[in-house]
């Protein structure tokens, strides 16, 4: 189990601090998947960087199975990084060394026996699927057999947690897809914590059962995956979960009434009479500024963004309606209306 | 011009060819093994200071104080700044110290490893710096010690670089030990100066010049097609 307990981190730069992160509280529990999503600049190459001690924690602490890792000599942070290792964006590999001897790599860090280290490194290469490339050198191969080489090096030490920061960022869908499903794999047969670092909304969808949302280095959402997507809170969310419903909404409403979104498990069509009947049975007619559907894990959900005329009586009329509908939960979008009442 | 002209009469060039068969094997000889002795001793100075320069910096994977950091810059570039001719008599009591004598091809190797080593040192520091930290980054999130770094990453990963480097370095020493020849020292340098400066046969220099010329393309060659033949970015 990994916590990371009121962790902050600044940077002194030429222009003056920068807190890349502040007072971050997770837990990730063993055999997790847990997904670490955010803007660009978010901090969350410094979150993933502080877990293992790559950078070190200005606050608070990072604990692995409730030990103090910034409590480390040296020496036992190396003997750590066995055991919390990593995969990044650009792979990383040796590019004067073959396949092979960049998997064996860790092991030798690690003074492992050379024939068992060599056995281990050819069974890690059939694993990720690539078992005639041991003696290749990575500038023969593709991107995604790169990352396939890297993460075969960041298991030969039988590490309990992998760290991906954008693993797949550099990779197209397709390749992305395959690497996530390895991933999965690997996280399956071997119990593994992964932490997936990234900013693509898609990936989390894919395989993380749980997430935080990192806005400014600040965690401003965090649970189960589902969860967080059906009902996403925090503005950072929406905005990662619905790109193209943020933003624009100030130019279609009218500026008369509250903004309410609404999260439908399911097929969005299948709730269309919903409008219709809330028009007929209450008299609000409720104007549709933004709608759209994701799939989260194996659940379809939809959403749609209402604009409820009139003043508090219609909108908590309309919430009550639409309490009764099942499948279905309002959000009332309070900080919108507020910036449309000060136009 | 007259005298010039003069150089190169049927006899000069005669006695041109047969210096060139007299001298010029002992001279060369000279000059290629003063040259691959200095490049040596300028790499086995200018190596474990170059890799310093690289991870004693602020930014490296182990820093030293900065006022010796810059101590060593500061004596480096002292050592690049002085004229190589001067630098030759400034180091005489250093050759003399060491080889007992500051006069002929052996004794030239002295100057020419002091003023090569903070050349090389600058030329590693280049090579080392060249790498993408991101790897670096990769070695220290896998648990290596500074040690291992520099010795299974740094180093390793440089080669190519480096052989591209060293390549420059030797080819540079090869021109400063002709400066050498010149001053005490032995090889196709001072066979060069003792015909043609002193006694004006311009014959015997140009010789000696394209002997130099040559061995500068060869040393250049081999460094090219080894540097080419160790980097395995390179698809072959
Ligand atoms: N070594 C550093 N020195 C100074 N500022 C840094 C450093 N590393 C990161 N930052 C700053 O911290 C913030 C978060 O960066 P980062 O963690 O890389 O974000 P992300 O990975 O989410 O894009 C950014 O504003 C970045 O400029
Ligand atoms: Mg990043």
């Amino acid at each position: 189990m990994i916590e990371l307990r009121n962790l902050s981190k600044s940077f002194v730069t030429a222009d003056g601090p920068v807190e890349a992160l502040r007072h971050v509280n997770l837990t990730v529990n063993d055999g997790d998947i847990y997904g670490i999503i955010g803007m660009s600049g978010a901090g969350k190459s410094t979150l993933v960087r502080c877990i293992n001690m790559l950078e070190r924690p200005t606050e608070g602490s990072v604990l692995l199975d409730g030990q103090d890792l910034g409590a480390l000599s040296k020496k036992e942070m190396q003997q750590v990084r066995r055991k919390v290792t990593m995969i990044f964006q650009s792979f990383n590999l040796l590019m004067q060394r073959t396949c092979l001897q960049n998997v064996l790599f860790p092991l030798k860090l690690a003074h492992a026996p050379k024939a068992q280290a060599e056995a281990r490194a050819k069974e890690l290469l059939a694993t990720v699927g690539l078992p005639d490339k041991a003696n290749v050198y990575p500038a023969q191969l593709s991107g995604g057999q790169q990352q396939r080489v890297a993460i075969a090096r960041a298991l030969a030490t039988e590490p309990q947690v992998l760290l991906c920061d954008e693993a797949t960022s550099a990779l197209d869908p397709k390749t992305t897809q395959s690497i996530l499903e390895l991933i999965r794999q690997i996280n399956r047969d071997t119990g593994i914590t992964v932490i997936v670092i990234t900013h693509q909304m898609s990936v989390v969808q894919e395989i993380c059962n749980r997430v935080a949302i990192l806005e400014h280095g600040t965690v401003v959402e965090e649970g189960d995956v589902s969860q967080v997507f059906s009902r996403p809170k925090a503005a950072a969310t929406r905005a990662l979960v619905f790109p193209e419903m943020s933003g624009g909404e100030g130019q279609l409403s009218s500026g008369y009434g509250q903004l309410v979104r609404l999260v439908f498990e399911g097929s969005i069509t299948t709730n269309k009479p919903l409008i219709a009947s809330m028009a007929m049975e209450c008299g609000i007619a409720a104007n549709i500024l933004g709608a759209s559907t994701r799939t989260v894990g194996k659940r379809e959900y939809g959403y749609m963004l209402l604009e409820i005329p009139g003043g508090p009586d219609e909108l908590a009329r309309a919430l009550k309606y639409i309490s009764t509908v099942p499948n279905v939960v309002a959000q009332v979008e309070a900080e919108y209306s507020g910036k449309e009442a000060a136009k | 011009m007259n005298q010039f002209a003069l150089a190169f009469t049927p006899e000069k060039l005669q006695e041109a060819w047969h210096v060139f068969l007299t001298e010029f094997p002992m001279g060369l000889w000279e000059t290629v093994y003063v040259t691959v002795l200095a490049t040596f001793f300028a790499i086995v100075l200018g190596l474990p200071l170059g890799i310093l320069l690289v991870t004693g910096d602020e930014k490296g994977i182990r820093p030293l104080p900065k006022p010796l950091m810059k101590v060593i810059n500061v004596i480096i570039n002292f050592l690049r700044s002085v004229p190589f001719l001067i630098l030759i008599v400034m180091v005489i009591p250093l050759t003399r110290a060491i080889i007992g004598t500051s006069i002929g091809s052996v004794a030239s190797i002295v100057p020419l490893v002091v003023a090569a080593f903070p050349f090389v040192a600058r030329l590693v520091e280049s090579s080392l710096r060249e790498l993408d930290p991101n790897i670096i980054e990769m070695a220290q999130s896998m648990g290596s010690s500074t040690m291992q770094i520099i010795f299974r990453v740094m180093l390793p990963e440089s080669v190519p670089s480096l052989v591209t480097n060293f390549t420059l370095a030797i080819t540079t020493i090869l021109g400063y030990t002709a400066m050498s020849g010149a001053m005490g020292g032995g090889g196709l340098g001072k066979i060069a100066i003792n015909y043609g400066y002193s006694r004006y046969k311009y014959a015997v220099l140009y010789l000696a010049v394209i002997v130099l010329v040559i061995l500068v393309q060869v040393f250049q060659s081999i460094g090219t097609r080894l540097a080419a033949r160790l980097d395995k970015r390179i698809k072959k």
